[in-house]
């Protein structure tokens, strides 16, 4: 069933590209990668990552530090970019700390600390350190906890933990609850870090590059992990939503029901997830500008994208994955894309895809190798995950 | 928000199905805790069976149970998972590996760290293609996950299947989340029709404090699990009695839950 759209009155991103949606976006338009050779923690592998600086010396509020860990970190600086904090502020007090909602999307949250903590254990007893608090770190909900304490939400909250979906389901979600009249507005977004867990296994499964990943490259051979923080403060239509602010229109979702770690060869799924975004904003796939694509640079994903993207839109639509610039955000990646979709609209330009030297042959698509001056009013973002999750969030502007 | 309860999946300590749990909870018969048999799925395809862990086993269980015999197509059934850790053997496994020098994650081992496992198993054993979603809210993840449900339910108009599930925490995280054994509860759910099912569920927040079991033993199992907050629910439901429950489901907000059993 259609339900209306909802204003996103209020949004920021954080990643390897820099702090806040300025600098985000000057990376973008330079363009510039923020993607480096893997030197994180103790880790020793030969691929490149984007990471987020200035964590190790992020420190928490007095009264939360128990919270601390890189992924709470993590959200705190993101949190605290393009006012997001003040407009989450003045929605608690225009509606009542109870009438605001908190979904976030994470897939490792605070898995580093217990990472580091299994170092430490007591070699008699084998006893985690005192130090570790894995309601505050390891807990999938430690993020939303942190947060919700930090703004004292007293709304609906959940994580949801879809792997690379998380962050762009909780959009719908909260645009559901929103038209349903249980909250009216909701702090989104991911947060997503890096950690050993990842980073060692993805490359168990052979899918991280040697090099800064290359979406779309006919030569592509895998990902580049990232970091990032992304939010957006979503309320109900009226009053907030004048003429020209940027809307959700639409969210999709679909399962491949394929494989656990392997997308659908022919994109089923993320077509009728697509689809379903088209629907739900009672929209044509003409009306669409730009895409973002999920585009995380391993041969099977991209291959299964495009021919999804082709069966819905043909191969007219301009579309590029920003992920040879942020890396893959994995969990965030849905709420930075979905950030980047929204700089796409309000700064009036279409995002390179990086690193595509050589478009493969096999994908009809109209892939964006250059910046594009061309502004466009609907831009669809689509997040692909392990599991067969697949989820497609279509912004715009209010009428 | 409206939504009726068609049918219901449990496992837990002791309880080996919702006919079993019934009883204990209707008092007709006493609880006697055992740990929690959880069966191999015979519903994945035989290379997945092979590889899925308990956790995917669990959800399974429950969620066969509250699907089995039911008409309904499977294939196009909208479900929500709730689990405040879903597979800490597994979480515990890889972080172990990862303290050692060599550090060589199994590929089916990181695969199987995601949260949505089990999600994606079922999706594969029943062909789903609806979307599916994975919520996570602490000792509150059945609450999450039951409005959730109820948010779906209401905007699709069609019927939901809600699975949640917690697994016993091994070594030395056991310390630090004490969760001693496996408990999962399914609750297949529809849009209020008034057609002979089971119960009419309606839910709202409340900023009172959540129900708790009268039975100490019951109130323990209630406690031992983030899945098992489901258990005054559940007790309602049993007895077929009309009532007022409060849920657990996060600080300075509970779930309350009114139960109109359908004739």
């Amino acid at each position: 069933m259609r339900v209306n759209p909802v204003t996103i009155s209020a949004l920021t991103a954080t990643s390897c590209l820099g702090a806040g949606l300025r600098e985000t976006c000057a990376a973008l338009r330079a363009p510039r990668s923020g993607l480096t050779p893997c030197n994180f923690e103790t880790v020793r592998l030969d691929t490149y990552i984007g990471q987020v600086a200035g964590l190790d010396v992020q420190a928490l509020p007095g009264d939360l530090s128990h919270y601390d860990c890189r992924n709470n970190r993590l959200a705190l600086l993101g949190l605290a970019q393009d006012g997001f904090l003040e407009a989450a502020t003045q929605a608690v007090a225009r509606y009542g700390a109870h009438r605001v909602g908190l979904f976030l999307g994470t897939s490792t949250g605070g898995i580093l600390e217990a990472e580091i903590a299994y170092r430490h254990r007591d070699p008699l007893t084998g006893r985690l350190p005192a130090t570790f608090k894995y309601a505050e770190s390891l807990d999938f909900f430690s993020v939303a906890s942190f947060v919700r304490k930090l703004l004292g939400l007293n709304g609906p909250a959940a994580v949801v933990s879809t792997a690379c979906s998380s962050s762009a389901k909780v959009f719908g979600m909260a645009k559901r609850y929103i038209n349903q009249g249980l909250i009216d507005a909701a702090l989104v977004g991911g947060v997503d870090s890096l950690c050993l867990t990842t980073l060692y296994g993805f490359n168990s499964l052979q899918l991280t590059s040697a090099l800064p990943c290359r979406p779309f490259d006919a030569h592509r051979d895998g990902i580049s992990i990232g970091e990032a923080a992304a939010f957006a403060l979503l309320e109900v239509l009226a009053p907030v939503g004048a003429p020209g602010s940027l809307a959700l229109l639409g969210v999709g979702e679909s399962s491949d029901a394929y494989h656990i770690s392997a997308p659908h060869p022919e994109g089923d799924g993320a077509r009728q997830a697509m689809q379903a975004a088209l629907d739900d904003a009672g929209l044509m796939p003409s009306a669409v500008d730009y895409i973002n694509l999920h585009g995380t640079g391993t041969p099977s994903n991209d291959c299964a994208e495009s021919k999804a993207v082709g069966a819905v839109f043909g191969s007219k639509t301009p579309c590029s994955s920003t992920k040879g610039a942020t890396g893959h955000a994995l969990g965030a990646a849905g709420a930075l894309e979905v950030a980047i979709s929204a700089l796409a609209i309000t700064q009036g330009f279409m995002p390179a895809g990086l690193h595509c030297s050589t478009l493969d042959p096999s994908c009809h698509i109209n892939y964006l190798r250059a910046n594009s001056a061309a502004a466009p009013r609907v831009v669809l973002s689509n997040s692909l995950g392990f599991g067969g999750t697949n989820c497609s969030v279509l912004l715009g502007q209010c009428a | 928000m409206t939504a009726e309860v068609r049918a219901i999946g449990l496992l837990g300590p002791g309880i080996g199905s919702w006919a079993h749990g019934r009883t204990v909870l209707r008092g007709a018969a006493l609880y006697q805790p055992q740990l929690t048999v959880i069966p191999a799925s015979m519903a994945l395809p035989p290379a997945e069976r092979r590889r899925a862990i308990r956790t995917v086993n669990l959800a399974l269980a429950v969620g066969h149970e509250a699907t089995v015999g039911v008409d309904i197509d499977l294939t196009k059934l909208c479900t929500v998972f709730a689990s405040s850790g879903a597979d800490c053997t597994n979480c515990h496994e890889l972080l172990e590996t990862l303290a050692t020098a060599d550090r060589q994650v199994s590929p089916t081992r990181f695969h199987n760290s995601v949260h949505n496992v089990a999600a994606g198993y079922w999706s594969i054993a029943t062909r789903d293609t609806a979307s599916y979603t994975m919520v996570s809210a602490y000792d509150g993840s059945f609450s999450a996950g039951l409005v959730e449900a109820f948010s779906l339910v209401t905007s699709l108009r069609h019927s939901v299947l809600l699975i949640a599930y917690d697994m016993d925490y091994p070594g030395p995280l056991r310390e630090v989340r004490p969760i001693p054994d496996a408990f999962g509860v399914a609750l297949l759910l529809q849009p209020s029709l008034g057609s002979g099912t089971m119960a009419q569920l309606s839910l709202s927040f409340s900023d009172e404090s959540p129900a708790e079991m009268h039975r100490p033993e019951l109130e323990s199992l209630r406690l031992s699990a983030p899945a098992a907050r489901a258990m005054p629910l559940l007790e309602l439901l049993a007895g077929g009695r009309a009532g007022v429950v409060r849920l657990e489901y996060l600080d300075n907000l509970s779930l309350s839950v009114t139960v109109t059993p359908c004739d």
